[in-house]
């Protein structure tokens, strides 16, 4: 199968600053492929090498069959796209956004359709200035999907808006997403890429440290597996030593915790029935998985900030 | 081409949805007109060469309408367009830049024209406007004046950094040019020094042209402002074409 997406060997500098770095990947069809990482990891310059908006300073970059630099006008009535920094005149009204932005595309999906899917019916006619951040960016996802497009480009969909917000874009675009489209994402919340993406690049300093599905990522990389557990009376030393077999154990008063390496897969397993194989009485019984978060943590040694 | 329409339409909108530049477009010149017809009417006078005030003022406050949505209205839209992004927008459709471009031209021409007939029949309703003129020379001198302009406004809009720079530009380089080439009140009142200073402004080559036109000179007593006009016509739109940003 051919990738609907290719990219080889991608750099892009600003005078001396390397924005992106030999960056190389491929995106198939079908799937939600994101781009993770800090601000100012190279992100939405190599997403907008591949819309067209920027030339790149060296590299092959193929989308949808051709390159961007050359049929940036092929690309723009086969691709939807949503930009990081983008907007509308203030007082156009919703309906007339989608209204002038179809009479762009030969073959432009209904965008009466488009307001319902959307949840943005109700607000039909209000000017773009008087929309929620939400509002707005379902807006550009209605815009993006105009051209009803094989791929879709989104950089940092949800970058700013509050959690409920979030969670009704991720809703979205996992429709989206049902309906065959390909989808090319940028974020900078790693919750975001793990409940989204198929596979998912982590980007550092313009270069690709890592790239997987988000599962893979974690169970090689993302280190240890806790599992956290109160008990009322003193840990018997026999537990004690059995759990050192499987894992490292933390005892603060009442509170315990068994650290372990997330590739064994069965830890709760056999903490679990190691308590009640010694009759240990035990409350609040947690797992915590580790997350792209860990991940990144463990391949750059830094925490993701915003 | 139905993009262009669409364009054309929602730009249209969205210009008399901003109630400053309607305001200076449209409303603005024919208070004026009211103005100073009530306080000189347009009785002829020799200081006008057996014309009136408001025969004199109806050419010179079109000339002051061009001017505006020129220098203000067009560049601070083009330039707001570029700093907000919403051209950005635009490029990664399949839209070409042209009807962007084109769209913003017919927009500001009609609502100018519309500024200019507004001030005509009120001239004509209110203080009997004389016309000497060939109304098809006045269209055509309106048309290159207009495009003129126009395409001045495009290169300020696209040297300019923001679109705060640009108002900020845009306001220094009319008002002046407003009082000293005889768009805002008629030139007999300036100085003869300042008259001087006056051939150095664009905008004295479009009153002086609509002036001529409206008394019925003929074209051939205005080949200078012909000229010019032409000049900073093709100049402007080379130059912008160059100076084109997208973001």
């Amino acid at each position: 199968m051919n990738p609907i997406v290719k990219v080889e060997g991608l750099h892009k500098a600003y005078c001396a600053t390397v924005a992106v770095d030999t960056v190389s990947f491929e995106v198939q069809e079908g799937e939600i492929f994101g781009m993770v990482g800090p601000n100012g990891a190279g992100k939405t310059t190599t997403i907008e090498c591949l819309e067209g908006l920027r030339k790149p300073d060296r590299g092959q970059v193929t989308v949808l069959g051709v390159d961007p630099q050359h049929d940036a006008h092929f690309l723009h009535l086969h691709a939807g796209m949503q930009l990081q920094q983008s907007n509308l005149p203030e007082r156009m009204k919703v309906w007339e956004a989608l209204d002038l932005y179809s009479s762009f595309y030969p073959k432009a999906a209904k965008w009466e359709e488009l307001l319902v899917q959307l949840g943005l019916e109700e607000k039909r006619n209000a000017p773009f200035a008087k929309l929620s951040g939400g509002q707005k960016q379902r807006l550009f996802i209605a815009l993006a999907l105009l051209p009803d497009p094989q791929l879709i480009f989104l950089d940092e969909l949800t970058t700013g808006l509050d959690p409920q917000a979030r969670h009704a874009i991720w809703e979205l675009i996992s429709e989206v997403r049902s309906k065959g489209k390909t989808i090319l994402l940028t974020t900078h919340y790693m919750e975001e890429a793990e409940r989204l993406c198929d596979r998912v690049a982590i980007l550092d300093h313009g270069r690709i440290v890592a790239l997987d599905t988000p599962e893979e990522l974690i169970r090689s990389l993302g280190g240890e597996e806790r599992i956290v557990f109160s008990v009322d009376s003193k840990l018997p030393p026999e537990f004690e030593d059995n759990v050192r077999q499987i894992g490292q154990l933390v005892v603060q008063g009442e509170r315990v915790t068994v650290h372990g390496e997330t590739s064994q897969g069965s830890l709760v397993v056999d903490v679990v029935s190691l308590l009640s194989r010694q009759n240990i009485q035990f409350r609040n019984l947690q797992t915590e998985q580790p997350t792209l978060e860990d991940v990144f943590l463990k391949l750059t040694g830094r925490e993701m900030k915003d | 081409m139905k993009s262009l329409l669409k364009m054309t339409w929602m730009e249209s909108k969205l210009f008399l949805r901003e109630p400053l530049g309607a305001f200076f477009t449209l409303v603005f010149p024919l208070m004026m007109l009211f103005l100073f017809g009530s306080i000189y009417g347009n009785e002829p006078t020799e200081y006008f060469n057996g014309r009136g005030t408001v025969d004199i003022s109806v050419p010179a406050y079109t000339a002051m309408i061009i001017a505006t949505t020129s220098l203000v209205g067009l560049t601070i839209t083009m330039a707001s367009y570029r700093e907000k992004g919403i051209l950005r927008r635009l490029r990664t459709t399949p839209v070409s830049p042209l009807v962007i471009l084109v769209a913003q031209v017919i927009v500001l021409f009609m609502m100018t024209a519309i500024g200019m007939i507004l001030l005509v029949v009120a001239g004509k309703l209110v203080y009997q406007l004389r016309f000497d003129g060939n109304a098809l020379s006045v269209v055509a001198g309106f048309i290159l004046c207009s495009l003129s302009f126009f395409a001045l406004g495009f290169v300020l809009a696209g040297l300019m950094p923001t679109a705060r720079t640009a108002q900020v530009v845009g306001m220094v380089l009319l008002y002046p040019m407003l009082f000293l080439s005889g768009a805002g009140f008629p030139r007999e009142l300036l100085p003869e020094a300042i008259i001087k200073v006056s051939t150095f402004l664009p905008l004295t080559y479009v009153v002086t042209l609509l002036r001529g036109l409206w008394i019925g000179d003929p074209w051939s007593q205005h080949l200078t402002e012909v000229f010019v006009l032409v000049g900073i016509l093709v100049l402007g739109v080379l130059i912008s074409i160059k100076t084109f940003r997208w973001e």
